[in-house]
C-alpha cells in the first residue's frame, strides 16, 4: 500500500506547532495556572507503610490562621465495593477512592490521609502538621515472594485470589492468577536438546516525569466543576472524578494544560479529586501541587517483579518450548501490568509450546501505575537474557537465533492474536547490517549485548474536527494531550490529505466540553488513532469542498476530483482550483466547512525493536559505562522522523536508568529512603553517549499511512541488552535489576 | 502572618519591586508573585535544574535562592531571552533539533546552555554534557539537546 508512495508532508521535519511557546516559557503547564481567589492545598500523607487509622482529628488544623478547609475520606461519597469501567478496564471503586484518601487503613508510606486548603502553600503545609492522626501500626510486606507466603501480613481482609475464573475464599495478597497456554509444554521440553531456566528480579522504578502532579479545581455556584490540570487524558480524568465524587460527567469540565511528561503515570488521578473536595468545602478555587517526595511516595511506580523463564531448543537453535511465571507487585491495590507482561513475554518468537502464568500481588508500596510498555520491560529482561544464554550455549550468533525464531505475519502470539504484517525480522536485519554490529569490540572489560522487545500498542477512541479558514489554512481540534510532539504528527496527517503545508494546520488540544471523547495519550496510540481521525476528518473536508466546487462550476459533484491540493473537474468542463482558493469561496457557496471524524481503530499493529549496546565495566568500582548504543525499530511509517527518533532515544535512556541505577530503596519499616532526584538516580547527559536510531518502515496495514505506535517499545530491550553486554565483558550473568555498582561488585566477589 | 520584605531588583533588564516572605524562594517569587512561570519546579531541592535562571551572570537553581537575596541584583529568566521578533539562537536550535518533547525541562536547559555559551562559546560535546549534567530531562535521552547546544554554539 503506502510503501512506495511519495508524500509531501509525511516524513518531513517541520517545527512543531507548540514549539515557540515551549522554548519561550510561555506555554502554560498545570502548575502555572492562575485564577483569582486561588487557595493552595496540601496533602497529609501516612508516615507508616501499613497501619490502621484509629482516628483523625482536624480541629487544630482548622483553627490555624489562614486555613480555609480540611478534608478527609469522610468527605468522599461512601464508596461501595463495586467495579467501575474507566476506559482502562474495570476498577474497584472502593480501592480507587481509598487510594485518593485512605478511609480505614494506610497501605503505604505516602498514602494520602487528609488535605488542607489555605491562603498560601506554606500555611497549608504547617496546618498538615496540626492534624492529629492515631495509627495502629501493622507489619508491612515489601517483596512479592514474601507477600505471596501464606503467613504474610494481609493488606485487604476481603481480597481473595481470582484464579482462572474461580475465586478462592481465604484472604490473600494474590489478587489474581492468569494463564496462557499454547501447544503441549511437556512435549516441547521433551523435544528440546538444551533447556535453560533462570530466575530474575527487577526493582521498583518510577516514571520520573520532571513535572510533579498538579490540579486546580473550582465549583461554580451552579454546581459546575472545572478542573485544570496536566494529564495524559482529560476524559479519563472526567470519568474518574465522576466515579469518585459520584457526580455527573455533564457537570464536570476538565481542561488539560500542557503536561510535563507522563509515561503512563499521569492517567490515574491522585490529587485532582482532593482539589475538587477542597474547592467544594471552601467555595474557592484550590490548587494542589505535589512535591517530588510526594511523587515518589504517593504515585505509581512500576512494579518490581520476580520472574522465572525456562526455554528449550534444538541444537540448531530452534526453540521448542518456553515457560514463565511472572509475579508482579501491584502495590497497595490490585492492578499491576502483569497481564500486559504476559502478552509480551514471548511475543517476539514463534514458539509452538508455551505456558505463561501471571500473578498480581498486593503489598505495602504505592499502587502501581503504567510505565511505558508496562510489564514488557520486566518480562523481556528475563526472556532476552535466556535467549542470549541459549545462543551462547549453542554457539550461535545472538541475532541469528532471533532471526531463526522471530515472529512473522501469520504467526500466533501465545495469548491468542495472529500477527498481521509486522517488522520484527526487519529490525534484526537492520541491526545486523549496522556498522555498530559489524565493528570490532575486543577490549578487556568491554562487552556487547543485544536484545529485542515487543509492545502491542493500542487503538481506542479519538475525535477530531477541522475548521477551514478563508485563507486556505485549517484549525484542527483534538482531545489528545501533547506530551511529545503529537500536535505536529496529527496535524501533518491532515495536511497530507489536504495538500497543504504542515504549518497551515493549527492544532489545538481542547477541554472535555469542546471535542468528542478521546482516550488517553498512552499505549502509543496518539499518532496512530488521533492521527487516523485527523486523516478521516480531512477526508470529510475534501468531500464537502468537492460539493462546493461542483456548485461553483455547475457540474455534478462526482465530476470533481481532488489531488495534490487541487480540485479539478473531469468530464467536459476544464476547471481547476487550489484548496486555498476554494477555501476563500466558502461563504459564497453555502457557508463554513467543518470536517469531523471519530475513530476506534482496531489495527494498532505491534511494535518491535532490536538494540545493540557496548559497555565497559569498571571492575574496581562496579560502574557500567554505556559506550555506544544503537536502536532499530519498526515505526510502520514515521510521520515526523525527528520525534520518532526522540521517542526511541528517550525510551532507551529510561531503559538504561532502569538497568543500571534506578530503584526504590526501602528500610525494614517500609519507608522509601531515596525519595529525591539526588538519591533516586536517573541518567543525566553526562552518563550517556549519543543514542543512534534506525527507523525501519514496515507499514501497518491498519492505518492509511502505515503508522505504528512508537513511544513505548524502545524502553523494553535496554536492561536485557545491557545485561548481555555485561556478560560479554566480564562473564557474569546479572539477573537482578538494577545492575548497580554494589550488585556488580557482589557478583564480582569484591564485596 | 509573616511580615513581608520589600525587594528591589532587576529582572530581564527591567527594574522590578516585589513583596515576599523571607521563606519564599526566588522560584516561588518568580512564579507566584511575578507570574513569570517559565522557570519550572521539578524537585524544589536543587536536583533537576528545571528552575534554572541566571543571577548576576551566574547560573543558579532558583529554588535554592531566596527571593530576598535578589535585592539589588540582576536576574535573567527564560522570558527575557527572545527579542520581540526573533528567538534567541539557542531557542531556534532547540526547535530545529526537536530537542524537546514535553518541554517542561526546556526553559531550564536553555538558560543553562546560555550560561555555558556566555562563558565558553565553543564547547566540546563533553563540555556540554558536563555542564548540563545538573539539568534532568526524562523525555529526550539528551541526544537532541546536546546537538541543539552544539548547533547554537556554531551559529553564534
Ligand atoms: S526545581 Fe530547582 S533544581 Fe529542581
Ligand atoms: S522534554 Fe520532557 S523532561 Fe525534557
Amino acid at each position: 500500500m503506502s510503501e512506495k508512495k511519495e508524500y509531501k508532508v509525511i516524513g518531513t521535519r517541520p517545527i512543531r506547532h507548540d514549539g515557540v511557546d515551549k522554548v519561550t516559557g510561555r506555554a502554560i503547564y498545570g502548575a502555572d495556572f492562575q485564577i483569582t481567589g486561588l487557595l493552595h492545598g496540601r496533602v497529609l500523607r501516612s508516615p507508616h507503610a501499613h497501619a490502621r487509622i484509629v482516628s483523625i482529628d482536624t480541629s487544630r488544623a482548622e483553627a490555624h490562621p489562614g486555613v480555609k478547609g480540611v478534608v478527609t475520606a469522610q468527605d468522599l461519597p461512601a464508596a461501595e465495593d463495586k467495579m467501575a469501567d474507566l476506559g482502562e478496564g474495570p476498577v474497584n471503586l472502593k480501592y480507587l477512592c481509598d487510594n485518593i484518601l485512605a478511609s480505614d487503613k494506610a497501605l503505604y508510606k505516602g498514602h494520602a490521609i487528609a488535605a488542607v486548603a489555605a491562603t498560601n502553600p506554606h500555611i497549608a503545609e504547617e496546618a498538615c502538621e496540626l492534624i492529629d492522626v492515631e495509627y495502629e501500626v501493622l507489619p508491612p510486606v515489601l517483596e512479592v515472594r514474601q507477600a505471596m507466603e501464606p503467613d504474610a501480613p494481609i493488606l485487604h481482609e476481603h481480597l481473595t485470589t481470582s484464579s482462572l475464573g474461580d475465586t478462592e475464599d481465604k484472604p490473600t495478597n494474590i489478587a489474581s492468577h492468569l494463564q496462557h497456554k499454547k501447544g503441549d509444554i511437556e512435549k516441547g521440553f521433551a523435544d528440546a536438546e538444551v533447556v535453560i531456566e533462570r530466575d530474575f528480579v527487577t526493582g521498583t522504578v518510577h516514571q520520573g516525569y520532571i513535572e510533579p502532579h498538579n490540579a486546580t479545581a473550582h465549583y461554580n455556584q451552579d454546581g459546575q466543576l472545572t478542573v485544570w490540570c496536566s494529564t495524559q487524558g482529560a476524559f479519563t480524568v472526567r470519568e474518574q472524578l465522576a466515579e469518585i465524587l459520584q457526580y455527573p460527567v455533564s457537570k464536570i469540565k476538565v481542561v488539560p494544560l500542557e503536561i510535563g511528561g507522563g509515561f503512563g503515570g499521569k492517567i490515574n488521578v491522585y490529587i485532582k479529586p482532593v482539589a475538587a473536595l477542597l474547592a467544594k468545602k471552601t467555595g474557592k478555587p484550590v490548587k494542589v501541587l505535589m512535591n517530588r517526595a510526594d511523587v515518589f511516595e504517593g504515585t505509581g511506580p512500576t512494579p518490581a517483579s520476580y520472574i522465572t523463564i525456562k526455554i528449550g531448543a534444538k541444537k540448531d537453535g530452534k526453540i521448542t518450548a518456553a515457560q514463565t511465571s511472572l509475579a508482579f507487585e501491584a502495590g497497595a491495590y490490585p492492578g499491576s501490568p502483569v497481564g500486559a507482561g504476559a502478552m509480551c513475554v514471548f511475543a517476539p518468537y514463534n514458539i509452538e509450546n508455551v505456558l505463561i502464568d501471571g500473578y498480581d500481588v498486593v503489598l505495602n508500596k504505592p499502587k502501581s501505575a503504567p510505565y511505558r510498555a508496562p510489564g514488557a520491560t520486566n518480562a523481556a529482561f528475563g526472556t532476552e537474557t535466556v535467549v542470549d544464554e541459549l545462543a551462547e550455549t549453542l554457539n550461535i550468533d545472538p541475532l541469528e537465533i532471533r532471526l531463526m525464531n522471530g515472529a512473522k505475519e501469520g504467526d500466533r502470539r501465545p495469548d491468542g492474536p495472529v500477527y498481521p504484517r509486522i517488522g520484527f525480522i526487519e529490525t534484526l536485519e537492520a541491526a545486523k547490517e549496522h556498522p555498530h554490529y559489524t565493528s570490532s569490540n575486543g577490549k578487556k572489560y568491554h562487552g556487547r549485548g543485544i536484545a529485542s522487545g515487543f509492545w502491542f500498542n493500542i487503538g481506542l477512541e479519538s475525535s477530531v474536527t477541522i475548521n477551514v479558514n478563508p485563507d486556505g489554512t485549517v484549525n484542527l481540534v483534538e482531545g489528545s494531550t501533547d506530551i511529545g510532539g503529537t500536535r505536529a504528527s496529527i496535524a501533518m496527517q491532515a495536511a497530507e490529505v489536504l495538500g497543504i503545508p504542515a504549518e497551515s494546520v493549527n492544532p489545538a488540544v481542547v477541554d472535555t466540553n469542546s471535542i468528542g471523547y478521546t482516550a488517553v495519550t498512552g499505549g502509543s496510540r496518539t499518532t496512530y488513532a488521533t492521527g487516523y481521525a485527523a486523516y478521516e476528518a480531512a477526508q470529510d473536508v475534501v468531500k464537502q469542498m468537492k460539493v462546493r466546487a461542483a456548485k461553483l462550476w455547475e457540474v455534478d459533484e462526482d465530476n470533481v476530483q481532488f489531488a495534490d491540493g487541487e480540485f479539478s473537474s473531469i468530464n467536459g468542463k476544464e476547471e481547476q482550483m487550489s484548496f486555498r482558493d476554494l477555501s476563500g469561496k466558502l461563504s459564497q457557496t453555502g457557508g463554513p466547512v467543518v470536517g469531523r471524524a471519530t475513530m476506534d481503530p482496531a489495527g494498532a499493529g505491534g511494535a518491535f525493536a532490536t538494540h545493540v549496546v557496548d559497555v565497559e565495566v569498571d571492575v574496581e568500582t562496579g560502574k557500567v559505562e554505556i559506550l555506544r548504543y544503537t536502536a532499530t525499530q519498526d515505526a510502520g511509517k514515521a510521520i515526523h522522523p525527528s520525534y520518532v527518533e526522540g521517542q526511541i532515544q528517550g525510551g532507551v535512556v529510561q531503559g538504561i536508568g532502569w538497568a543500571l541505577n534506578e530503584e526504590y530503596i526501602y528500610n525494614d519499616e517500609g519507608e522509601m529512603t531515596n525519595a529525591s532526584f539526588l538519591d533516586y538516580r536517573m541518567p543525566t547527559c553526562l552518563d550517556l553517549p549519543m543514542i543512534d536510531t534506525v527507523i525501519v518502515e514496515v507499514p501497518n496495514p491498519g492505518h492509511p499511512y502505515g503508522v505504528r505506535g512508537v513511544g513505548e517499545v524502545p524502553i523494553v530491550p535496554p536492561p536485557a541488552a545491557i545485561a548481555n553486554a555485561i556478560y560479554d565483558a566480564i562473564g557474569i550473568r546479572m539477573t537482578e535489576l538494577p545492575m548497580s555498582p554494589d550488585r556488580l561488585l557482589k557478583a564480582l566477589g569484591k564485596i | 502572618m509573616v511580615r513581608k520584605s520589600h525587594i528591589q531588583t532587576t529582572i530581564n533588564d527591567e527594574a522590578v519591586e516585589f513583596l515576599c516572605e523571607p521563606r519564599q524562594s526566588l522560584l516561588e517569587v518568580l512564579r507566584d508573585e511575578l507570574h513569570l512561570t517559565g522557570a519550572k519546579e521539578g524537585c524544589n531541592n536543587g536536583n533537576c535544574g528545571a528552575c534554572s535562571v541566571i543571577l548576576d551572570g551566574r547560573l543558579v537553581n532558583s529554588c535554592l535562592v531566596l527571593g530576598v537575596e535578589t535585592e539589588g541584583k540582576s536576574v535573567e529568566t527564560i522570558e527575557g531571552l527572545a527579542e520581540p521578533d526573533k528567538l534567541h539562537p539557542i531557542q531556534d536550535a532547540f526547535l530545529e533539533n526537536a530537542a524537546l518533547q514535553c518541554g517542561i525541562c526546556t526553559p531550564g536547559f536553555i538558560m543553562s546552555a546560555k550560561a555555558l555559551l556566555d562563558n565558553n562559546p565553543n564547547p566540546t560535546e563533553h563540555e556540554i554534557r558536563y555542564w548540563l549534567a545538573g539539568n534532568l530531562c526524562r523525555c529526550t535521552g539528551y541526544d537532541k539537546i546536546v546537538r541543539a547546544v552544539l548547533d547554537a554554539a556554531a551559529a553564534t
